[in-house]
């Protein structure tokens, strides 16, 4: 694999954001990912969000783990400190990122292999210490670089590329997500975009930890007939609860439904999602039904995808530890060393 | 009251004994023997103490050995314990059985004990301290814990030690509440009392004002370690509980609390307690590479767990302090014991060509100057830095030089291009040694809108940071960071070489928390006729000095505690060294070395080589 630069012509009408960036600005080099991945679809959808939300390149810290999707934070936001991490800890590596500079953006890019099987530890508990970030799951059931072995999401039941009939139970992520308190909690398809680019635009901007499981078929080894994680299976088994748009606070809103169908969640930051309900009766502000409704519909083979949970006023790992408001890596030593006086003090009480 | 069950001749010594209190954990004893310790520092007097415990909460043994020492020796002693505090019936017999002859045991003879108990050629005082507390108090915590100050004050009277320093001591402690101070200083003359109106002096070891102390301090490492990196600036620390480390992070939150609180009452740091040792590193990388700083402190076990991080932040060049308080092996692995174990397993820690840096301080002091330098070193090298502590330093009170700060002194945050400096046309290539000491320029992450932003990952790649397997940029960059690792042997503390007031041809190395045992042993063999020049290590990479010393001599020894002779074999290895010039010294059972087993290894050693002599081995 070579480094291949995106040739830097621009159409001169390209539509600018109100940044003036165009959309090449927030994307990187060339994938080298097999043609037809659902990961460059995904990149391609951070790229959209990026631009709609008018976020500037640079204050976007983009970091992974290891893995075919840990491989595609290099393709996009080129103009973004990117970090590739080791094996499964990249919540980690992002949880001190944070700590350092609360004032950037932060998306963690990882697999069903690195935050499921090897990394489940470090999901977990970034999810529980609600790390301000956007944490995107590049789902597709098995392992890619390795050549096509089963993962921790894989069904119980599907067929490998080789024949092989998985025995183990999977792991629902996003099920982990909304018990171990993540405060936005959402299920895509790395095959729709109307859907996942509102998704990422969402948690972007909220304020706590997002999480994102996004279905994104592997056309090398999990797109047959027997996988549950191929294009055509999951086409067939998606049951969005809603389909979402987000409405920046500057933005005039002008929405005409019918009563019960739509709903206005404003977020801390003063986005505003918008969500037309599939089903009426789902409450994204139910983190205990959210769980239910989850098992129901997957025991009756169903991929629930959409917005799945939200608390429009999280709270953060920042929060909790009271930090100051400056980003840590820019106090300096009047701040943080407290001088001779005071180990004359502590020398005295020593003696 | 007296129970002497034979006339012995006790041992007549002043200032120069040892005392071990053996207690049982969770009885409220700790404190009770810090303060006699202090109580004999106050007095002028040097005294060291160690905690002898197991990895235990309530309810099993603990000891507390106190050496006494006029002539200002700081290392164990070794050998049999001159006077034996004995408060533990559950260790009673092994206790009895390690006083020296000629020894003292003290015990609480509210209840009488067996004659078979006792020995015949020690000298036993007996005191009721359960019977008074009883007596004297109704609420059975009170009685615990004011049988210790009792105990104190008896002890106190018998070794002629200034009650009015221990009574300063008490009101220090618990300044602000009379009450508690005047009850704690009742208990202590009750103990003192008794003594004066039951018994006729019956111990011989006494304590005398002396002039040995100075103005030093009474802190132990971690404590110290964990404000070095308060004044090294550390913002984040990220760490997993795991003796004999945890006192350290610990001692990092309560300096924080009290020193790093802004005026709106937030905080200026981030202390998060991690879910594992990979994760605790992880936060460390993740922090310092956004340019805060970072540590994290952790034992044997922990650097075990962290070695693929730790290679990574090699390659990747991102600063790290890891705080190693050494104890022996894994799982069950003597926690609560010390030894020097990770000398290797830090030093070439992670797969892949890797080499780090590590300070090894021997006291106190040094593990706050070593502590605060590490955060400068990492930010200037760009890479893992090992704080090499031991138990014995890290959780034992150590008599150490006052603590100092200068104001002036600024962070030096290395190699870090500005935002100015990329809009004034500085070239910026991740890995580009512009200066020729392998060392390059890095951003912080949010720097500049678009220039300085790079992509950081492990090996693959190359000089501008974009992905590359081409062999030759795999290899120009691991030659740099071996020039990288070059320029780090000028940066570290350098070795402190004490020549023997004797032409000779033997040296000694030596390292960590053999200090005290090493000064002591050197006068006892210089005594035997047994010179010696010293080096004391503080640093890896090894400075010229290291080989140059080594070079000079016939044959070094080479003195540590851990049974492979870990450092002997960096030496080795890194230095080209003849092994056969480098004689192996070790002590590995756990407890700290003494010099007492220095001089009888070394001259064992020497003896040894006149059948074959010295120059014929090591030629």
């Amino acid at each position: 694999m070579t480094f291949i630069p995106k040739p830097k012509l621009h159409h001169p009408e390209l539509q600018k954001n109100a940044l003036g960036y165009t959309r090449r600005d927030y994307e990187g080099p060339v994938s080298t990912l097999c043609a037809g991945c659902g990961h460059d679809s995904i990149s391609a959808a951070i790229v959209r969000a990026c631009f709609e939300l008018d976020v500037q390149p640079h204050r976007i810290a983009k970091l992974s783990g290891i893995g075919c999707s840990s491989k595609t934070p290099t393709y996009f936001l080129g103009a973004s400190h990117g970090f590739n991490s080791v094996h499964g800890r990249m919540p980690s590596v992002l949880t001190g990122a944070n700590l350092a500079n609360r004032d950037l953006v932060y998306l963690g890019v990882s697999g069903d292999g690195d935050s499921a099987s090897i990394g489940i530890g470090q999901f977990a508990h970034a999810m529980r210490r609600g790390i301000n970030m956007t944490y995107i799951v590049e789902n597709n059931g098995v392992y890619g670089l390795t050549k096509g072995q089963f993962s921790a999401t894989s069904d119980k039941g599907a067929k490998s590329k080789r024949g092989v009939i998985n025995s183990d139970d999977p792991i629902d992520l996003a099920s982990m997500a909304l018990q171990l308190g993540a405060t936005y909690v959402a299920r895509s398809f790395s095959g729709d975009k109307s859907q996942l680019v509102p998704l990422i635009m969402g948690a972007l901007r909220h304020g706590g930890a997002a999480f994102i499981d996004c279905i994104s078929p592997c056309v090398a080894f999990n797109n047959h007939e027997g996988s549950t994680k191929s294009f055509d299976y999951v086409r067939e088994h998606n049951e969005a609860v809603n389909r979402m748009d987000v409405i920046m606070g500057r933005e005039e809103i002008t929405v005409d439904y019918d009563p019960g169908t739509v709903e206005l969640v404003t977020q801390h930051d003063g986005s505003i999602l918008k969500l037309r309900k599939l089903h009426t009766d789902y409450d994204v502000h139910d983190r205990v039904a959210a769980l239910t409704y989850l098992q129901e519909r997957s025991a009756e083979g169903e991929i629930v995808t959409g917005l799945l949970y939200v608390d429009p006023e999280p709270k953060d790992l920042h929060g909790h530890l009271r930090t100051v408001d400056t980003p840590l890596n820019e106090l300096d030593e009047s701040a943080l060393i407290p001088g001779q006086s005071v180990l004359e003090r502590l020398n005295a009480a020593l003696r | 009251m007296l129970q002497i069950l034979d006339r012995v001749e006790g041992l007549q010594r002043v200032n120069d004994f040892v005392v071990k209190f053996a207690n049982v954990n969770g009885s409220g004893s700790a404190s009770a023997n810090a303060l006699f310790a202090k109580s004999v520092l106050r007095m002028g007097i040097t005294a060291t103490p160690r905690n002898i415990f197991p990895s235990n909460i309530q309810g099993l043994p603990t000891w507390y050995e106190v050496r006494i020492s006029g002539d200002g020796h700081m290392a164990a002693r070794g050998g049999g314990v001159d006077l034996m505090v004995a408060m533990n019936p559950q260790t009673w017999d092994e206790d009895v059985k390690s006083i020296v002859p000629g020894g003292y045991l003290f015990y609480d003879n509210t209840k009488p004990m067996a004659p078979s108990k006792f020995r015949s050629d020690i000298v036993v005082v007996g005191v009721p301290l359960t019977r008074m507390t009883n007596e004297a108090y109704s609420d059975p915590r009170q009685r615990q814990l004011f049988k210790n100050i009792v105990g104190l004050g008896a002890l106190a009277c018998l070794l002629d030690m200034d009650f009015a320093a221990i009574e300063q001591l008490l009101s220090e402690q618990f300044k602000g509440r009379e009450k508690l101070i005047n009850a704690n200083i009742q208990a202590l003359h009750m103990g003192i009392e008794w003594v004066k109106a039951n018994l006729d002096d019956p111990i011989k070891l006494k304590t005398k004002r002396a002039d040995t102390v100075g103005d030093r301090i009474f802190i132990d490492g971690n404590t110290a370690a964990s404000l070095g990196a308060v004044y090294g600036g550390a913002t984040v620390c990220a760490w997993y509980p795991i003796t004999p480390s945890s006192s350290l992070a610990e001692g990092f939150i309560n300096y924080c609390n009290r020193f790093r609180r802004g005026p709106d009452g937030k905080n200026n740091f981030a202390i998060v307690q991690a879910e594992d040792e990979l994760a605790s590193i992880g936060m460390v990388i993740g922090a310092a590479w956004n340019g805060a700083r970072a540590f994290t402190a952790t034992s044997g076990p922990g650097i075990s767990l962290m070695q693929e991080f730790i290679g990574l932040a090699y390659f990747a060049e991102i600063p790290a302090v890891i705080f190693d308080v050494q104890r022996s092996g894994p799982s069950t692995g003597m926690p609560t014991r010390t030894q020097q174990t990770d000398i290797l397993s830090c030093a070439y820690a992670s797969h892949g060509d890797t080499k780090h840096v590590l300070l090894i301080p021997e006291d106190p002091y040094e593990c706050f100057e070593f502590g605060a330098l590490s955060f400068d070193l990492a930010d200037r090298l760009q890479t893992p830095i090992f704080v090499m502590l031991d138990l014995e330093i890290g959780m034992n009170d150590r008599l150490c030089k006052p603590l100092t700060w200068d104001d002036s002194r600024k962070m030096d945050r290395g190699k870090v291009m500005t935002a100015a400096d990329l809009e004034s046309g500085k070239r910026f290539g991740r890995y580009l040694d512009v200066d020729g000491d392998g060392i390059t320029y890095r951003t912080y992450p949010g720097t500049h809108p678009s220039k300085g932003a790079f992509f950081t990952r492990g090996t693959s790649k190359d000089r501008m940071a974009r992905y590359s397997e081409e062999g030759a940029d795999y290899q120009e960059n691991m030659e740099r960071l071996q020039k990288k690792h070059h320029t780090a042997r000028t940066l570290v503390p350098p070795a402190i070489i004490r020549p023997s007031a004797a032409a000779t041809r033997m040296g000694a190395i030596y390292y960590g928390s053999t200090s005290p045992a090493m000064n002591e042993a050197d006068l006892i063999l210089a005594d035997k006729g047994v010179n010696l020049n010293l080096m004391r290590l503080r640093g890896f990479p090894f400075g010229d000095e290291v080989a140059a010393f080594i070079e000079d001599h016939d044959v070094v020894f080479v003195i540590e505690q851990n049974r492979d002779g870990q450092m002997r074999s960096l030496l080795v290895n890194e230095l080209e060294i003849d092994p056969r010039k480098l004689a192996k010294v070790v002590h590995y059972d756990g407890t700290p070395i003494t010099a007492r087993f220095i001089v009888e290894a070394i001259t064992d050693r020497i003896d040894g080589d006149k059948v074959v002599p010295f120059r014929k081995v090591a030629s």
